[in-house]
């Protein structure tokens, strides 16, 4: 048996279902809208399990999934070695979003990283402690800037309203995941003018072990491995 | 595998070594209260060392090394000159990037050490004397770099101090100070700061951002930096020989960067030093990158020694001197002169036993 991770709810879970009726497997959500169970159409041998987007990572690296759809950021951020125990088999064109670093737009020295760092140094120097940024991207946002080499700052949790965290002065700066800023806008937050840490967008994965059994499937999706 | 209890055994020997040579032993928490890392290290401790939560200290960490437990021992009491030794484990983890690696490394493994705090010239010369001595039986190549070479010379650059002082605070990111390198060596674009409407908001403050456009307005006055500088700076960087042809080759960079003169005349003393030890100079590498990519605070003499042919491992015994770290750990800025070092007894029992 197949195992599907699909996302629980939301437009994600939407979009996934159409994304596959569209190649002739229709998923559907047994019973009521709260319960999480699933049933598949159009292919044998496959059931769908709905999940938390956020867990579908570490399902697929149990093997307790075979498949899973969910985004490119959660895969990178919860699986160290990502590459080691999941393999992308197919952007599905949704959900995109981008990891991006954000500063106050009052700021108006504050431009690119290079600016960045120079801040962090400044504010490091004026106030005693690193300059704070606000993430619940920890790995990935300390990667990228491990990368630059930018110094003198710390990543502080934040794993929801990270918007607002510099206003509340929990923060300086914010790391996170944004499709058309309008909330960092709304923030009096802008994003720096360099590449996003990682573009996300909704993808289809195998777990690494499963790849001879799903092949027929992805086959059916004509989806190639 | 070798057995956990031979690796200590190998400690011990080494740890005695360390007493015989007026060290007195101490033993620091394993779990360290995690602000203070953070704080020296930044978030590349984090992603190294292991943290857990204590609901009554906040966070604390597996100790990743023994210098910071022990400066601050020293710090707490101590009388000068001070000789500290210590066995005990480090936990240090591992983030794979992308791919798993095939190999992990250990995550928790036995580190030896000494660390000598004293204002005296010669401690540079007795801690590598010491290691020289100790790693002798095992074939390994000894490294030697001092990054007070590297800051002298970046300090005699002919530049305006707020660059100079940009350059120093990065000189242990070949990168970033690269970056910078090379933006001061262009002509400086005047910036056009945007005015935006959006109100004032977080910590940092409008004084904080203004002072820092006034800096950038009066760097638009300041000269290229000739690449006469820098092809110096990296032939500087370049040189890596046995400790008299690197000699050599400073001095004849010290005859047109003459304010580089009394940085070399500190690595000539100290390889007089070593010789006059019984240490043969032509054995020992001078290495000017050594530190520059090596840990952060790690501002003077620096050393290791490297199982040649061992792909992977990292050095088995390492050290330098730190008085930037005392400083900034001192809080009111009272640096205290310290160099030391450690040996990984682990990586010595596998020599041992090939």
């Amino acid at each position: 048996m197949i195992r599907l991770g699909v996302p629980s709810k939301g437009r994600l879970m939407e979009q996934t279902f159409d994304w596959f009726a569209a190649r002739g497997i229709t998923l559907s959500r047994s019973g009521s809208d709260r319960e999480y169970a699933g049933r598949v159409q159009g292919a044998d041998g496959v059931s769908l399990v709905l999940l938390s987007a956020g867990e579908i990572p570490r399902e697929l690296a149990a093997g307790r999934i075979e498949l899973g759809v969910t985004g490119t950021d959660l895969v990178r951020e919860k699986l160290a070695g990502w590459r080691s125990d999941v393999t992308e088999v197919a952007s599905m064109g949704f959900g995109h979003a981008d990891l991006i670093l954000a500063v106050p737009d009052c700021w108006r020295d504050c431009e690119n990283l290079d600016d960045f760092a120079a801040i962090a140094r400044d504010f490091r120097a004026a106030h005693g402690f690193r300059l704070r940024i606000a993430t619940k991207y920890h790995r990935l946002v300390r990667a990228w800037l491990a990368g630059h080499e930018v110094a003198d700052y710390q990543l502080v949790d934040s794993q929801g309203a990270t918007e607002g965290t510099v206003a509340n002065q929990t923060a300086e700066a914010i790391a996170d995941i944004t499709s058309s800023g309008e909330t960092l806008r709304a923030n009096n937050l802008r994003i720096l003018a360099e590449e996003p840490i990682l573009r996300s967008q909704a993808t289809l994965f195998v777990g690494r072990g499963a790849l001879e059994e799903v092949r027929p499937f992805l086959a059916q999706l004509g989806v190639a491995v | 595998m070798i057995a956990k209890r031979d690796k200590q055994a190998i400690g011990q020997r080494f740890l005695q070594a360390f007493r015989e040579a007026g060290a007195a032993e101490v033993a620091p928490d394993i779990l360290l209260p995690a602000g203070t890392l953070l704080d020296l290290y930044g978030e590349d401790i984090r992603a190294r060392a292991y943290t857990s939560t204590d609901p009554l200290r906040g966070e604390v960490m597996l100790r990743p090394d023994f210098t910071v437990p022990v400066v601050q021992m020293h710090m707490a009491g101590g009388a000068e000159p001070a000789r500290y030794c210590y066995l005990g484990e480090v936990f240090r983890k591992q983030d794979p990037g992308e791919e798993r690696p095939a190999h992990p490394r250990d995550n928790e493994y036995l580190q030896v050490g000494f660390e000598l705090f004293a204002h005296d010239p010669q401690a540079d010369a007795e801690v590598f004397a010491l290691f020289h001595k100790l790693m002798a039986p095992y074939g390994l190549r000894a490294v030697t770099g001092d990054m007070g070479l590297v800051m002298d010379a970046v300090r005699a650059l002919p530049l305006s101090q707020a660059r100079c002082d940009a350059l120093l605070h990065h000189v242990w990111r070949p990168g970033r100070f690269g970056r910078l390198l090379a933006r001061f060596a262009r002509p400086v674009t005047p910036r056009d700061f945007a005015e935006i409407a959006a109100p004032w908001a977080g910590m940092r403050s409008e004084a904080e951002m203004e002072r820092r456009m006034a800096r950038l307005k009066a760097d638009e006055d300041a000269a290229s930096l000739d690449p006469v500088w820098i092809a110096r700076l990296e032939r500087m960087f370049a040189i890596s020989a046995p400790m008299p042809g690197a000699l050599a080759e400073l001095s004849h960079l010290a005859d047109e960067w003459p304010d580089l003169a009394p940085a070399v005349g500190r690595v000539g003393e100290r390889a007089r030093m070593l010789s006059d030890g019984g240490i043969a100079p032509e054995t020992i590498l001078f290495d000017a990158s050594h530190g520059h990519r090596t840990m952060e605070y790690y501002d003077g003499f620096t050393f290791s020694f490297v199982a040649e042919g061992r792909a992977g491992w990292p050095p088995v015994a390492t050290g330098g001197r730190y008085d930037a770290l005392t400083a900034v750990l001192g809080r009111g800025g009272r640096a205290i002169p310290a160099v030391g070092g450690i040996i990984r007894p682990g990586l010595v029992a596998e020599l041992e036993v090939s």
